[in-house]
């Protein structure tokens, strides 16, 4: 769900190109925007205090056989969210898993794990690498 | 009092049309997209994030484009749209201790686990105007990459919480207050001030800040340190009962470390003030920490005389939306107020002259 929630509606989209057709749904919530308050921790590490609100939209479906998917998703992407609720109605059923598995969420998961990593090799490059005069002499 | 007065819709309306003349610029020019703000003027984005209390980017840019740049008034208007969404519920409290460090620096330790990461930074640059950003530019090279360190980043705060010098914090996990719902009650506990400051005016907590080290308030601050990446908020919708992820923003965390003599029942150690912000925003991360500090003076029995230990003066004076309304207010017609005072001075005028 977090991988869905990550990816943008053209990611999510374009991984669906590979996947076979996904059944009919029925809206039951949404899809609608609102506000999810971030909470922060005192101290970093201490009680939790109320950091400031972001914008999440959400959405429920059902589909034909009754599966619930359900989908929170950073943002203001109706169809973003739409999209990851019936994945995750469609993730709940056995015969679809497998192959959204693997030609949507292990996909987008494997490039949001390298953009993250990408991310981790700047910053290493800017990491200080102290001379003391241990080293300097030597 | 001021009074509703009739008229002045076709100046009104006329008003607003070269206002948005004026916004669009010579028409010569390409229009600026939402997404150029967005991706360009990325930290007036932030702030406006930050002092909007709302954490949407595209939504500050488009801010931010439709104030002309003014970013009080970019975070006045992301804080009227946020009135119009339902709320969802809380996060669960962002691990800052698990974010996935961009920046992470020390002023206090040179060799700390996970080292110095300086991040993309103007620290070190020499201030001077970059004519060659005015210039049509070739496109930019990508910075170099190195080599990830998976050592985990322990905060500072910890290291020496671990050897019994750093105060702890409390840990209960009670609701904490919230200041778009209830009222301030002073005194409040932590947690509203917290929220208050991490809404609040960059400006206005700089020069506060400020003020503690100059000595308004006799705080000794080090910066333990500073970190800014992507965390991860997590949110546990009641139809599921267990928490997801709803994805990363990015946020700026400063743990100022400070002197504290010890009372009867606690030893000399260090305290923390905390500042966190959304998006990369050091400067008012660091700002926070020391009014954070100077504010928990009461708590740890210092003697409160400054004005960034004064929980009223701060917290009612820091939202730059809510100072913006009171002194902008001025501008509304006042004519019966001052007609009352023209009368009154000149009644006094002439009994003077009698």
């Amino acid at each position: 769900m977090g991988v869905l929630a990550r990816a943008t509606l053209g990611e999510i989209a374009a991984r669906l190109e590979a996947a076979p057709p996904l059944p009919t749904h029925t809206r039951l919530r949404g899809p609608e925007s609102g506000l999810v308050m971030v909470r922060g921790r005192q101290g970093g590490d201490g009680g939790p205090f109320n950091l400031g609100e972001m914008t999440v939209t959400r959405c429920s479906v059902r589909l034909a056989d009754g599966t619930l998917g359900h989908a929170y998703v950073a943002g203001r992407d109706l169809r973003q969210a739409e999209l990851a609720a019936l994945l995750d109605a469609c993730l709940q059923r056995p015969e679809l898993r497998g192959v959204l598995l693997a030609e949507v969420v292990q996909p987008l998961a494997a490039r949001q794990a390298e953009a993250a990593a990408l991310v981790a090799r700047k910053a290493a490059a800017t990491k200080v690498e102290f001379f003391t005069m241990a080293n300097m002499r030597s | 009092m001021y009074v509703a007065v009739k008229g002045g819709e076709r100046a009104i309306g006329n008003a607003h049309a070269w206002l948005d003349e004026t916004r669009r610029g010579d028409p010569a020019l390409p229009e600026l997209s939402v997404e150029q703000v967005e991706q360009q003027l990325g930290l007036a984005v932030d702030r406006v994030m930050a002092e909007g209390s709302c954490h949407d980017r595209g939504l500050a840019a488009l801010a931010v484009k439709q104030a002309r740049g003014d970013l009080i008034e970019a975070a006045f208007l992301l804080r009227a749209y946020r009135t119009t969404l339902a709320r969802f519920g809380a996060s669960e409290p962002v691990e800052t201790g698990a974010m996935r460090i961009q920046r992470r620096i020390s002023a206090t330790y040179k060799d700390l686990p996970g080292g110095q990461v300086l991040g993309p930074t103007y620290d070190y640059t020499h201030r001077l105007l970059d004519f060659a950003l005015a210039a049509e530019r070739e496109a930019v090279a990508p910075a170099p990459e190195g080599v990830a360190d998976p050592t985990p980043m322990p905060r500072v705060t910890e290291l020496l919480a671990k050897e019994g010098l750093m105060r702890r914090e409390t840990t209960s996990e009670a609701e904490p207050p919230d200041l778009t719902r209830d009222p301030l009650n002073f005194p409040v506990p932590r947690a509203a001030w917290l929220q208050a400051l991490a809404r609040g005016d960059e400006g206005f907590l700089l020069g506060l800040g400020y003020s503690t080290q100059r000595g308004y308030g006799n705080s000794h601050p080090f910066a333990g340190e500073i970190r800014m990446g992507e965390v991860t908020v997590e949110f546990t919708p009641p139809e599921l009962g267990f928490a997801i992820e709803l994805g990363e923003i990015v946020l700026t965390e400063c743990q100022m470390v400070n002197q504290f003599a010890g009372s009867k029942s606690e030893p000399p150690q260090f305290t923390r003030g905390y500042g966190l912000v959304f998006g990369h925003g050091e400067r008012k991360a660091m700002a926070m920490a020391l009014v954070d500090r100077g504010l928990r003076a009461e708590e740890l029995g210092e003697p409160v005389d400054a004005p960034a230990q004064s929980q009223e003066f701060v917290l009612y004076h820091c939202d730059n939306v809510e100072a913006t309304g009171f002194v902008e207010h001025l501008k509304l017609p006042h004519y019966v107020d001052f007609q009352s005072e023209l009368e009154k001075l000149r009644s006094l005028r002439q009994e003077a002259g009698r």
